[in-house]
């Protein structure tokens, strides 16, 4: 068996935080962003990621291309570990994994042309390319996300929202990546504009055999795109499974408490629905619950949740819950 | 005599690049208890017709019709007039909560300055309504928490401090314009379950306006489909998500991707909302729509009832679409 083309083990970020009035002395105080996580991804494969805000979604993005300092392994193709990578190194991988932002206008340079937003990491990768090259390479990737070649000498804001989003994708997709990251790309859409560009990322991904990983905070989008799916909360893996799997037969109570609070468009159900309620707000990842960092908001805690951190058990279907037995994924 | 009565409402704002066409002839009627929902895209006017309703339009922007509260015409009023509407007869729910509180105001000073300019409290009298009214929004310990700021809150408490102020006047009308778009699915879940009971509570009717199809359907009893300023379709819930009427709504409902079936490729609209600087002469879908016919892009067919309280207004016939 090949190895596959991402495999993050025990990733963790802390960011210091210091609080105002603290004297220069004062020990830093540590948000841990992510807590041990571990993922494998393989080649052509989407892994859809799914929480709250302030779950580490972004943080996971952000640490898996190193806009963050992280810890632990990410291993890529199996071999080369991104971490331990010096940042010259780590330029042959940046064409290999792009990334998609959330807020499409805001992550194009206002003072850049289209033509120049997309060739920009192709002249960085592909120093060697005359221009008449980088052109027509420009504009095929346009035509490919379904902009008009002959945009090409427009600015940012001339375009709308969904159009931007394009941009942004065929600016990632120029240098021929292997994964593409994508951190909420849709969220800032219309609903009619959001359907095009999920259809336009999994055609892409078809075509070109692309890995994707998917963030989303919209579970809706991610059961449609992903062919597995992780939950996390709080910095900490709480489920790991195919999509099909996660949605019809939820194993954690956060997955499934989340998932009861995804409104159904359709008025019969929506009202039929059985809302397991999720009280309060997530804890402060400042000083996170002991234990399993969910018990404070799970309905079916007990003391052994408060002590002893749950593992993430399983072989497919992996839960970190535990009250929740991983063969049956049924509740003990 | 309807509660809120809306007829043919026109928000336009005047820009340097000329006259912008926001909301287009809206009508519509709200009796006591109801629940309206209005869904849109972004630049359906769906937020300017609230505002215009609350008397908030920006100082470039017009609006004309007619919106009678209780038979009293309130739209255009003197502020002096609609100042003694706001907040007693009707409120509003905003978005934002963070951006819509006053930042340097304890939550206790600007919710009682509700009271105490409305109604004449003591401070005191106040401050114990306020207190009561955190405790119906369920923010617990609210008696501790009613001297906090609004950045010591969580998004979604702060939303429930957004309502409980809406609330504070017991308004007829709260108007509640994307209540939940800005938090979490779960926070999200709490608040519209707290916005059910307490309108099953208070009974005031109540105008929901978001773009969530699904938050709709959990909600409202009618809804109002708006597209380019203009009602696509009006219907109740039920009959609207089971045989949507107007080419825009199919379209919607198909567009959105759902945890409660199996996924396919999404059906999409094709093209962008138009540009309401030049809003289009006719049906403001026809360059989108699958159904549009020369006639389209000349005239709209008005909303027309075809079935107990629907209405849609689309030149092609029931049959055409089908």
């Amino acid at each position: 068996m090949t190895a596959p083309l991402l495999d993050v083990r025990d990733l963790r970020v802390s960011f210091k935080i210091r609080n105002d009035g603290d004297m220069p002395w004062t020990k830093h105080r540590e948000l841990k962003a992510l807590n041990g996580v571990n993922l494998t991804l393989n080649a052509g494969e989407t892994l859809g990621i799914v929480g709250e805000s302030g779950c580490g979604k972004s943080t996971l993005a952000r640490a898996l291309i190193q806009i963050v300092p992280a810890s632990g392994k990410v291993l890529w193709q199996g071999q080369t570990d991104l971490l331990t990578l010096t940042p010259r190194q780590m330029l042959a991988y940046r064409s290999q994994v792009q990334m998609v932002f959330q807020d499409p206008l805001v992550s194009l340079n206002p003072r850049m042309s289209v033509g120049a937003i997309v060739a920009e990491p192709l002249r960085t990768h592909h120093p060697d390319l005359s221009q008449t090259q980088i052109k027509q390479r420009v504009q095929e990737m346009m035509e490919r996300v379904g902009l008009l070649p002959n945009q090409i000498n427009r600015y940012p804001h001339e375009f709308s929202g969904g159009q931007c989003q394009r941009i942004g994708i065929a600016r990632a997709l120029i240098v021929g990546p292997k994964l593409l990251i994508c951190d909420e790309p849709v969220s800032a859409l219309d609903v009619s504009i959001q359907a095009q560009v999920i259809n336009l990322l999994a055609e892409l991904q078809r075509d070109l055999g692309l890995a994707m990983i998917f963030i989303a905070h919209d579970l809706s989008v991610v059961k449609h795109i992903s062919n597995r799916v992780m939950v996390l909360y709080l910095g900490r893996t709480m489920e790991l499974a195919a999509s099909k799997a996660l949605f019809a037969h939820a194993a954690h109570p956060y997955t499934k408490a989340l998932l009861s609070a995804v409104p159904i468009p359709d008025p019969a159900k929506e009202r039929a629905k059985q809302m397991i309620p999720l009280e309060g707000d997530l804890p402060s990842p400042m000083s996170p619950p002991s234990g399993c960092v969910f018990r404070t908001r799970c309905s079916i805690a007990q003391n052994r949740c408060a002590s002893e951190v749950p593992a993430l058990l399983g072989t497919t279907h992996q839960v970190a819950c535990h009250l929740v037995n991983t063969a049956t994924s049924e509740p003990v | 005599m309807a509660l809120l009565d809306v007829k043919d409402l026109g928000v336009t704002f005047a820009t340097n690049d000329g006259t912008v066409t926001a909301v287009n002839g809206v009508s519509f009627s709200l009796e006591r208890g109801e629940t309206l929902g209005i869904v849109g895209e972004s630049g359906s006017g769906k937020s300017q017709l609230s505002f215009a309703i609350m008397g908030l339009l920006a100082k470039n922007g017009r609006a004309r019709g007619s919106v009678r509260f209780k038979g009293h015409e309130i739209l255009n009023a003197a502020p002096s007039v609609i100042n003694a509407r706001r907040a007693v007869h009707i409120s509003m729910v905003f978005q934002d909560p963070m951006t819509s509180l006053n930042p340097y105001m304890r939550v206790c000073d600007q919710m009682a300055e509700i009271l105490t300019h409305h109604q004449g409290m003591s401070k005191a009298d106040a401050l114990k309504a306020c207190v009561q009214m955190l405790d119906a929004v369920k923010i617990p310990d609210a008696k501790g928490r009613v001297r906090l700021y609004p950045h010591e809150f969580s998004g979604g408490m702060r939303q429930r401090v957004m309502i409980a102020m809406a609330l504070l006047c017991r308004p007829d009308v709260l108007i509640a314009d994307e209540p939940t778009t800005a938090l979490d699915v779960t926070v999200q879940a709490q608040i519209m379950s707290l916005l059910r009971e307490l309108q099953a509570e208070f009974g005031m009717a109540t105008i929901l306006i978001t773009h969530d199809l699904g938050v709709i359907a959990g909600f409202c009893r009618d809804v109002m489909v708006l597209y380019g300023g203009q009602v696509m379709e009006t219907a109740p819930v039920d009959p609207l998500f089971e045989s949507p009427s107007h080419p825009y709504t199919r379209g919607l409902i198909n567009a959105i991707p759902r945890v409660d079936t199996q996924g396919e490729t999404l059906v999409t609209i094709p093209g962008t909302p138009p540009n309401m600087l030049r809003a289009p002469k006719g049906c403001p879908f026809a360059p989108r729509c699958a159904y549009a016919a020369e006639d389209c892009d000349d005239h709209i067919a008005p909303l027309t009832a075809f079935a107990p309280g629907r209405l849609r207004a689309c030149n092609r016939s029931l049959k055409d679409l089908a």
